[in-house]
């Protein structure tokens, strides 16, 4: 069964020493385990992210610090024991050098666990993003290149209060990513003086939001919503049935395509919306636009691609490129059990499409964040235009160690 | 009484629908000259030991000094982990007739209170007891917890069984789901290690593996036995015809409650086991897929014989693991269904039906041409 | 049960259920009468689903946990169908027909050959049940479908006392359930087809007795409980919009309202959804993260004392 995998890996090898040459066939190749979540709710994300990690080995054509790249794939379906299950046989019994993935924040805390049985293996991250994976006992061969949730709101505050919101409020699933989300977006308003008089936490999975929505306040100037953009487009309709009439702040899954897709008579309330995230389509810088097309033209939208690369896409594609980046910087040198290649990996700055990326002492990104605002374009469609941006948000979002509470159901407050 | 139902209540009862099992004779006699009892009774059992029991026994115990580490703990000590969890349900299903789909959130319910009383990652909710105490206490609760659903149970008939312990399965799933107090909501309770015991670190594939494989013989010595006491007979003869049992005195409520009882102990031990394994408990553990995965273990195992279990979980494991490299891992849920349901219709004696009747139609097919 | 000891249960019960109603009155009556018609709405929909589902066991003895599956099956057809055609009332049709022919081909296909073995059919309705929703999940992949109500349906009854607006898509499901359940009635009391399912299910060797084509009964049964789940589809499809995981859910309600209700019993199934619906619904509204507590409690009481459900009969 996997016999099958190593006589085609086999081949690929031979063919490839054949054809580079003697000087090739002296290293092996490097195996890097990719894993995503191909099964259940996010199967579509799983299935982009592993587009953007491929689309990072194809701009180096297949080679990094000198050696040939094997990518060998592995699937989980959000699940944390069905993902380190899987982490666990890339590289037990695969034998990958270094490790990709996963999707989710709770699978990402469960891997990193994992790691800490593996020494001599480095892992990076793939798109995780709960706060406490590198906040609370961190792995020393864990590395996240990608900001995570509560970074991808900061600045969201400020600009819904720039937009005369002073009350609002929250309505968010009941698990990690969105507590961490509502984190970075309530640490900054509520210094500011925002007040945020209810947190309405909707049970995962459930459908009917006719019960948050009729404890709305009459008094809040805008909802912050924090749910995915299916979700989001459920509760708007739920919402607009039930005759709300308020504008709606949102979470960095929220703004997505199904949301700008809204058929509901009041599509135009949509326009004005803000939200924060680590990717805005709309973005015009010239490495981001040469990014963009370059996924276009791999993954065209008759391939099973998106009109424009996701947000799973693009980190996925960050954390490969740091992987490959770091396998340069030390010219395909693994041995000593690792150690020089981490070592590279926690001292280079990452040059993203989205701007430069540094690590801090625990090995969390430091990166960049955008505020976006729905606009109406010529044709009537809907699309997320660039704020503001800020750079170098790290994972404590500028405060002191000291003030810095993790993100849960009751912090941080300020009813 | 009209006729319909005076026929339907002698005929009724899983006895009539059950996976065909028999009550294996009981231990024969051999005839020693100047024998004590006691050892005619041990030589008796002795000749019980058949040539596959002493080398699938010796298979098992050589399996992690030639198998490498990620095979002894993800395939080896996760069937056997998991096989325990099952054989639960092949006690209840199998000699009792109750088909219980909550069997996985009792075990649930020994994981989640194995992370509340000992370590996990969550210092706020975690008692931090010592791991003896915390799995003591964990076998304890889900034992209560197992009765409780059976004493639910037990009022009702068969297929009321698969219902109302479906219904309690989910609403403990969404209990744990949506509950952040005591069970932590959706991350659930991470790190839950096994211990470190007079210096063996349980975490390792072969410790664990061992002490996975002494709880597995454990439960199934201890099922085997208890079929051939004079309760797993009388839990037998309730699944054949309950109102015969009723009318012969037997408590029959009771003797079931019991056996949910009993069953829970199997399934609280795999469940502290599989908790270990992962090193983790979440809502997800306890499921609807979950739950339905027991139950897909159980028949295509077999109910039968308290092997059945053992086997469905080795073939089970094999195909989560190796599927990814045959077809594509999403539709592992399609393979697995296709496989349940071939065997539901046409072999519903799984896996242990199909070889006895290979078995037996080689000897017919030699005796024939003998 | 004797009088007093009827007065006595109504006593136990009814009472908190009044003090707690007071209260929310007093309270915020915005939030309690809201909620209540939320929960009135949410169990028509239950009903609806759980309805096919009791019919099915109460002829047939056959405890279809591929009900779930139906529901879906329904909701993706009728998602598709609006998506084309732009017609609410034509989705709500073809989702019917599609979930009653799949249950036609179920009963006359496999369930026929293995009448009297209730475990054995159970088990390949799980079966089923899995095979369908991955099959379903490869088919249309696993992202949200959200139909969008009819335009006549879009949008809120304004000016109503005291809960000032309320979604007339879901005044309307109020509508359905009550015009389903009258049908229904209808159905099984007042026309011969109905007669001949009523009497199945009070005695199913006499009515073969009587020179009634029974398969037949049964499959018309079968047809009509998955038509009603998949139409209940359609309508969750717009409601709560259709997603994997669904199924379960549903299927778990039609559980649990069957139990309550009593097995084979329509006014059971009503009364189920009801109590499920009302309960389930002002747990979410008042202690979100105890409301399937609420749930199990009511399941354990009716288990614990009415182990056949409150109109339940004896098998």
């Amino acid at each position: 069964m996997n016999g099958r995998k190593a006589l085609v890996g086999a081949l690929s090898i031979a063919v490839a020493g054949a054809l580079s040459g003697a000087a090739f066939a002296q290293q092996p190749p490097i195996k890097i385990g990719l894993l995503a979540t191909l099964e259940g709710p996010f199967a579509a994300g799983g299935a982009d992210g592993m587009r953007g990690a491929e689309l990072a080995l194809k701009q180096k054509n297949g080679m990094a610090g000198g050696r040939q790249i094997v990518i060998i794939k592995a699937s989980s379906d959000a699940k944390p024991d069905v993902a380190v299950n899987a982490t666990r046989k890339l590289v037990e019994q695969d034998k990958v050098d270094i490790m990709v993935g996963p999707l989710s924040g709770g699978e990402g805390i469960a891997v990193k666990e994992y790691s800490k049985t593996q020494p001599t293996i480095t892992f990076i991250n793939g798109s995780s993003g709960a706060q406490a994976t590198t906040l609370v006992d961190p792995s020393p061969n864990f590395f996240r290149f990608n900001t995570e949730g509560a970074q991808w709101m900061v600045g969201l505050g400020k600009a819904t209060l720039a937009k005369g919101y002073k009350r609002a409020m929250v309505i968010a699933e009941d698990y990690a990513f969105p507590y961490s989300q509502v984190q970075g977006f309530m640490s900054e308003y509520c210094r500011l003086g925002g007040k945020v008089p209810v947190k309405a936490w909707v049970p995962l999975g459930g459908k009917d939001y006719s019960s948050v929505i009729a404890r709305i306040p009459k008094d809040v100037d805008a909802l912050v919503v924090v749910l995915g953009g299916a979700d989001a487009v459920n509760f708007l309709n739920q919402y607009e049935a039930a005759g709300g009439d308020k504008p709606l702040v949102g979470g960095s899954i929220t703004v997505s395509q199904d949301i700008l897709n809204y058929k509901g008579k009041r599509r135009d309330s949509l326009v004005g919306t803000i939200a924060g995230a680590p990717i805005a389509d709309a973005y015009d810088a010239p490495e981001f636009k040469a990014f963009v097309a370059d996924y276009q033209k791999n993954y065209p939208v008759s391939a099973g691609g998106y009109p424009s690369p996701s947000l799973f896409a693009l980190v996925y594609y960050i954390n490969m490129k740091a992987a490959l980046d770091g396998l340069d910087a030390v010219n395909g040198d693994l041995s000593g059990g690792q150690a020089k290649y981490r070592e590279a990996l926690a001292k280079m700055t990452l040059k993203t499409p989205v701007g430069d990326v540094k690590l801090d002492g625990n090995r969390q990104a430091i990166g960049t964040t955008f505020i976006t605002e729905v606009v109406k374009d010529a044709q009537g469609n809907l699309f997320n235009k660039v704020l503001s941006k800020v750079d170098g948000v790290d994972q404590l979002l500028g405060m002191k160690k000291e003030d810095f509470k993790i993100g849960s159901r009751d912090e941080p407050s300020c009813p | 009484m009209s006729a319909a139902q005076w026929r339907h209540a002698m005929n009724a009862g899983a006895g009539r629908l059950a996976m065909g099992r028999r009550v294996p004779a009981p231990a024969a006699t051999v005839r020693v000259p100047g024998a004590t009892p006691a050892e005619r009774r041990y030589l008796s059992l002795l000749a019980h030991i058949k040539a596959r029991h002493v080398v699938v026994l010796l298979f098992v115990l050589a399996y992690p000094m030639f198998a490498t580490p990620f095979l002894t703990y993800q395939i080896g000590a996760q069937s056997l982990a998991l096989g325990l969890i099952v054989l639960s349900l092949t006690f209840l299903g199998g000699s009792g007739g109750m088909i219980s789909l909550a069997q996985m959130s009792v075990a649930g319910v020994a994981g989640y209170m194995l992370a509340i009383f000992g370590s996990s990652g969550e210092p706020a909710i975690s008692f931090g007891w010592p791991w003896w105490v915390a799995a003591t206490i964990a076998v304890v609760i889900a034992i209560a917890a197992g009765t409780a659903v059976g004493w639910l149970s037990v009022r009702t008939e068969g297929i009321y069984t698969i219902m109302i312990t479906l219904a309690v399965g989910v609403a403990f799933y969404h209990l744990c789901l949506q509950n952040y107090s005591i069970f932590n909501g959706f991350q659930g309770f991470q790190r839950v290690y096994a211990p470190t015991i007079l210096g063996i670190n349980f975490r390792d594939p072969m410790p664990f593996y061992y002490l996975a494989l002494g709880c597995a013989l454990g439960g199934y010595f201890l099922v085997k036995y208890v079929l051939r006491s004079p309760f797993g007979i009388a839990l037998e003869g309730i699944r054949n015809n309950a109102r015969r049992m009723n009318a012969l005195g037997f408590a029959v409520t009771a003797h079931r409650v019991a056996a949910y009882a009993f069953a829970a102990l199997l399934a609280a031990i795999g469940g502290l086991l599989f908790t270990w394994y992962n090193g983790l408990i979440t809502p997800n553990s306890v499921g609807t897929s979950w739950l339905i995965n027991v139950l897909i273990i159980a028949i295509l195992g077999g109910l039968r014989h308290p092997i059945g279990p053992f086997i469905g979980a080795i073939v089970f494991v094999l195909l989560q693991n190796f599927a990814i490299d045959l077809i594509d891992r999403e539709r592992f849920n399609l393979v697995i269904g296709g496989v349940f349901l071939a065997i539901v219709l046409f072999s519903p004696d799984g896996l242990i039906g199909i070889w006895a009747t290979v078995k037996s139609k080689l000897i017919t097919q030699r005796g024939g041409k003998s | 049960m004797t009088r007093n000891a009827r007065w006595i249960w109504a006593a136990v019960l009814g009472l908190p259920l009044l003090a707690f109603a007071c209260w929310g009155i007093w309270d915020n009556e915005r939030l309690f009468f809201v909620t209540l018609l939320n929960g009135l709405t949410l169990a028509s929909l239950y009903f609806i689903v759980a309805s096919g589902f009791t019919l099915v066991f109460g002829l047939m003895r056959n405890v279809n946990l591929a009900h779930g599956s139906l529901y879906l099956l329904g909701g993706y057809v009728g998602y598709f169908v609006a998506e084309w055609s732009g017609y609410y009332v034509l989705a709500l049709a073809v989702g019917f027909l599609a979930a009653a022919l799949v249950g036609l081909v179920m009963q006359v296909a496999v369930f026929r050959f293995m009448q009297g073995e209730e475990l054995r059919q159970t088990m390949v309705t799980i079966g089923l049940s899995i095979v369908m929703a991955d099959l379903m999940l490869w088919i249309v992949s696993a992202q949200v479908h959200q139909m969008s109500a009819p335009d006549w349906l879009l949008g809120p009854i304004r000016d109503l006392p005291i809960i000032r607006a309320y979604s007339k898509f879901r005044i309307s499901l109020l509508v359905i359930g009550v015009i389903i359940g009258v049908l229904l009635w209808l159905f099984l009391n007042r026309t011969r087809v109905g007669m001949m399912i009523r009497a199945g299910v009070d005695d199913r060797a006499m009515l073969a007795a009587t020179g009634v084509n029974v398969n037949l009964v049964f499959a018309i049964t079968f047809a009509i409980g998955a038509g009603l789940a998949g139409f209940g589809g359609v309508i969750g499809a717009v409601e709560l919009s259709m997603v994997p995981g669904e199924d379960v859910r549903l299927l778990l309600a039609c559980l649990i309202v069957v139990i309550v209700g009593g097995m084979g019993s329509v006014v059971g199934a009503a009364i189920g959804a009801t109590i499920l619906g009302v309960a389930e619904t002002f747990g979410l509204a008042y202690t979100p993260t105890y409301s399937v507590v609420f749930t199990f409690v009511i399941l354990v009481l009716v288990l614990a004392f009415r182990p056949r459900g409150i109109l339940g009969r004896p098998a």
